[in-house]
């Protein structure tokens, strides 16, 4: 069934510790299974980071003074929505590119971390505490680095670079922001609420700023980098953060059909919900999800992209739902993506529904990345669930399949 | 026989408006803003909440009234909000108290750990154990501060809200920077338009002056810095203009499709009739030299609400007292509305309250429906030096009793936010 207002995923911008691009990440996750580079173990002792590959920025920022003017999140986010746009064929398309819309996904606050440190070691020491913090405040951080900070100056640097000019929206709160940026635009697509959107995120986990926020929480694995399900299963277990951009051109099938444009996919729907997690609540949203979504379901099982980030609570718990459901056939395959790319926060969703069109793109599937029983070889699946469960609320999940 | 179903000229449900509320410098809720606003007072002071030493503005329209002593900006920014929406959800009288029937859409200033937890983190940390975020990160690890942690995430505010008031789905969390305001009541309006939800509680709320807040906006050179005499520092449109001031408070309005707000009985405030974004493209902080974009949000706003210029009888201004902002959204009003433009009162409620930054949208609408409902025109204050750049009729000084049934609310923000808002009465 195909109807002209179908969102159709028709550019995907990808990078992260697996690569640059689609072939890159299909390589890792679909060919070796394995990571390519070696996550950072040192540098943010006691905990792992997967930290992302080197990028040239300037092939997408190509104007220097753009590039100084941004913290590290927002140059991947402004690179990898110039790779979508470029994917999608839009790059230097003036007319479409003034009325795309965009949403999205950012956290932001990137702080500069020396002045931080020098300002605590002065207070430490300083007669009157009050009044050296609000000198050195004054006189120590730049003036630039405020834009550098704020959430929805990664939107405000992708209109300057690449001229996405039709409405600009950012949305915040970790995993769920990403979650809603994709919902809201697929269903303004399906209500013709507008017709072309770039929607995503990028996450720098490369950050002791934000490290210290989610070790406040005790959210973080720590040592040697473990499987999802691995750490799932120990003790607190913990989530390894990844550094990542991701962003997806969605577009009406109506819009692409009309400029001739090919699609990864359709992205048939997004659900988005939230519990506030005690034991079971997470499991029956995504349940009753999955229960709206099975409608649409086709003669064989969809496969099943989790974004479980290794936290022990709702790991065993969305790890419970899948082997149940498994067991009942009703789904095929489970892969774990973060196993190999890390919790990528704002970003986590988006990346998620990018590798389940790339999948169903490429008719095939990710390769087990665990042993304990959970990630079984499977068949190639005809339509893909892209879950995501924030690390501390949110729950979404979307259902991917072949554009036409 | 099914009643027949209410559309606008696109055939789209209407949007009504059933509640609103409100918290500012000026007090807490609509009775007693109002009656500031419309007798031009003033609610920007000297900020007492933390030393201003070294500081080159040391005014604010800070919220006082709330905590007696300083706040994680989180904790502050909830509570206006909780504010704000617990007047508005009551006047409409819909759902039950935690129970509201619809989704939440908040605008939220961003987050982060402030130098009071900062000092407390670093404090007492062991030298040796590397720089100052490695002691910091040691420290909170064997401190169980969930507290703390959860006022750092930037979910949290729409988070402890959709729990308190009992919202559906997941919250929606957003900044548009100095746009977040409209932009939330947007993304209401277009989810009631889609059918998705029959009703919406859209809240903009800011709480966040502190000492690195204030920095940072002194160093874009963005603030006034008239501190002898607080009450009149904040000056839209005059030529002596310096700049805007830093404030707080929370707006909050319930958003219901018409036909299911009437069919509950409930009292119609008036309609959401247009909205409309346009991204600027030309700089961070600045706008586009032909102001093509603002003029374009403008426009759109005009269309999307299917009336002509002559249909507007009320601008409320963004108007936030910087030199570039009111000389450009004169400008670009101009361009659409042409000569007819100086025939329309335009105001801006920043005269009074200060800019309340990402709540300052929400409140701005709230005021922009007083004003239909009320007949009365709050005024620009502090206008006795006008701009012979910009001759517009700013309601200088007093309020003007004068019905208005249209309004345009402008929203514009860094990052190149422009947003507007089409705010009418009923009759849809």
């Amino acid at each position: 069934m195909s109807a002209p207002n179908d969102v159709l995923v028709t550019g995907i911008g990808l990078v992260s510790s697996l690569g640059e691009g689609l072939d890159a990440h299909w390589h890792a996750m679909a060919e070796t299974g394995a990571r390519p580079h070696p996550a950072e173990t040192g540098k943010f002792k006691p905990f792992p980071v997967f930290p992302m590959v080197p990028l040239e920025l300037d092939k997408q920022i190509p104007r220097r003074a753009d590039i100084r003017q941004m913290e590290t999140w927002q140059r991947l986010g402004t690179y990898t929505a110039g790779l979508a746009l470029d994917d999608a064929g839009l790059t230097g398309d003036a007319e479409r590119l003034a009325r795309m819309d965009m949403v999205v996904a950012a956290g932001g606050g990137e702080r500069d971390l020396d002045v931080d440190g020098q300002i605590l070691a002065g207070l430490e020491t300083a007669a009157e505490p009050a009044s050296f913090l609000n000198e050195h405040l004054a006189n120590d951080l730049r003036p630039t680095l405020f834009l550098a900070q704020l959430s929805n100056l990664l939107a405000g640097n992708i209109s300057i670079v690449h001229k996405v000019t039709g409405s600009s929206r950012t949305f915040m709160g970790e995993e769920i922001a990403g979650i809603s940026a994709v919902e809201v635009a697929a269903r303004r697509i399906s209500a013709g609420q507008g017709e072309l959107f770039l929607v995503g995120a990028a996450y720098n986990a490369e950050r002791k700023d934000m490290l210290l926020s989610l070790a406040m929480g005790r959210t973080l694995w720590q040592g040697e980098p473990a499987t999802v399900w691995e750490r799932g299963a120990a003790a607190e277990g913990g989530m390894i953060t990844g550094s990542a951009g991701a962003f997806l051109v969605l577009e009406s099938r109506a819009h692409a059909e009309a400029r001739g444009k090919s699609a990864y996919a359709k992205l048939s729907s997004v659900l988005s919900g939230r519990s506030r997690r005690g034991p079971g609540d997470a499991a029956k949203v995504a349940r009753k999800q999955f229960d709206e979504l099975s409608a649409q379901f086709g003669p064989t099982p969809p496969g099943v992209l989790s974004g479980a980030n290794g936290i022990a609570a709702a790991t065993a718990e969305e790890r419970a739902l899948w082997d149940a459901l498994v067991a009942e056939g009703k789904v095929g395959g489970v892969r774990a993506t973060q196993t190999l790319i890390g919790n990528a926060i704002e970003a986590a969703f988006p990346v998620q529904v990018a590798l389940a069109a790339l999948a169903i793109a490429r008719h095939g599937f990710y390769l087990p990345t665990d042993g304990s029983g959970i990630e079984l070889p499977a068949a190639t699946p005809a339509q893909i669930l892209a879950t995501s469960w924030g690390f501390w609320r949110g729950e979404g999940m979307a259902l991917v399949e072949a554009a036409d | 026989m099914a009643m027949a179903k209410t559309r606008d000229h696109l055939g789209r449900p209407v949007v009504a408006v059933t509640g609103m509320g409100v918290v500012s410098s000026l007090g807490q809720g609509i009775d007693d803003n109002w009656a500031a606003l419309t007798a031009g007072k003033s609610g920007i002071h000297r900020i007492t909440r933390f030393p201003t030493l070294h500081m080159r503005t040391t005014i604010a329209g800070t919220v006082d009234f709330l905590y007696p002593d300083e706040v994680r900006s989180p904790v502050l920014s909830e509570r206006l909000a909780h504010l704000a929406a617990a007047e508005a959800v009551e006047q409409s009288g819909i759902g039950a108290p935690g129970d509201f029937p619809g989704m939440l859409f908040m605008a939220v200033p961003p987050v982060e750990i402030e130098w009071p937890a900062r000092r407390d983190f670093f404090a007492g940390t062991d030298p040796e154990a590397g720089d100052a975020y490695d002691r910091m990160i040691q420290r909170v690890l064997s401190l169980n501060d969930p507290d703390t942690y959860e006022f750092a995430l930037y979910g949290c505010v729409a988070d402890r809200t959709a729990d308190h008031f009992g919202t559906r789905g997941a919250p929606i969390s957003l900044s548009t920077a100095c746009a977040s305001g409209a932009s939330a009541i947007q993304l209401g309006v277009e989810a009631i338009r889609r059918g998705d939800t029959e009703a919406a509680l859209v809240v903009g709320t800011d709480g966040s002056v502190r000492i690195e807040g204030l920095v940072r906006f002194s160093l874009l050179s963005a603030l006034s810095t008239s501190n002898d005499d607080p009450e009149k520092a904040s000056r839209p449109f005059s030529r002596d203009r310096d700049g805007f001031v830093m404030a707080e408070g929370a707006g909050a309005l319930v958003l219901e499709d018409y036909d299911a707000a009437r069919a509950r009985g409930a009292n119609i405030l008036g309609v959401i009739r247009g909205i409309a974004e346009k991204a600027d493209d030309f700089h961070r902080t600045r706008s586009k030299p032909d102001g093509s974009p603002v003029i374009a949000a403008i426009q759109q706003a005009l269309d999307d609400g299917g009336v002509s210029t002559a249909d507007v009888d009320y601008i409320n201004a963004h108007g936030t007292g910087t030199p570039e902002n009111d000389k450009m959204e004169a400008m670009s009003l101009e361009a659409v509305f042409g000569e007819a433009l100086k025939g329309i009162p335009i105001s801006s409620n920043k005269s009074m309250i200060g800019h309340t930054l990402t709540a300052a949208g929400a409140i701005e609408a709230v005021f922009s429906l007083k004003t239909i409902a009320e007949g009365l025109i709050p005024p620009t204050i502090n206008y006795h030096n006008p701009d012979p750049a910009i001759p517009l009729d700013v309601v200088p000084n007093v309020a003007r009793a004068q019905p208005v049934s249209m309004v345009l609310s402008n929203s514009f923000g860094f990052g190149g936010q422009n947003a507007c808002l089409l705010i009418a009465a009923e009759p849809a």
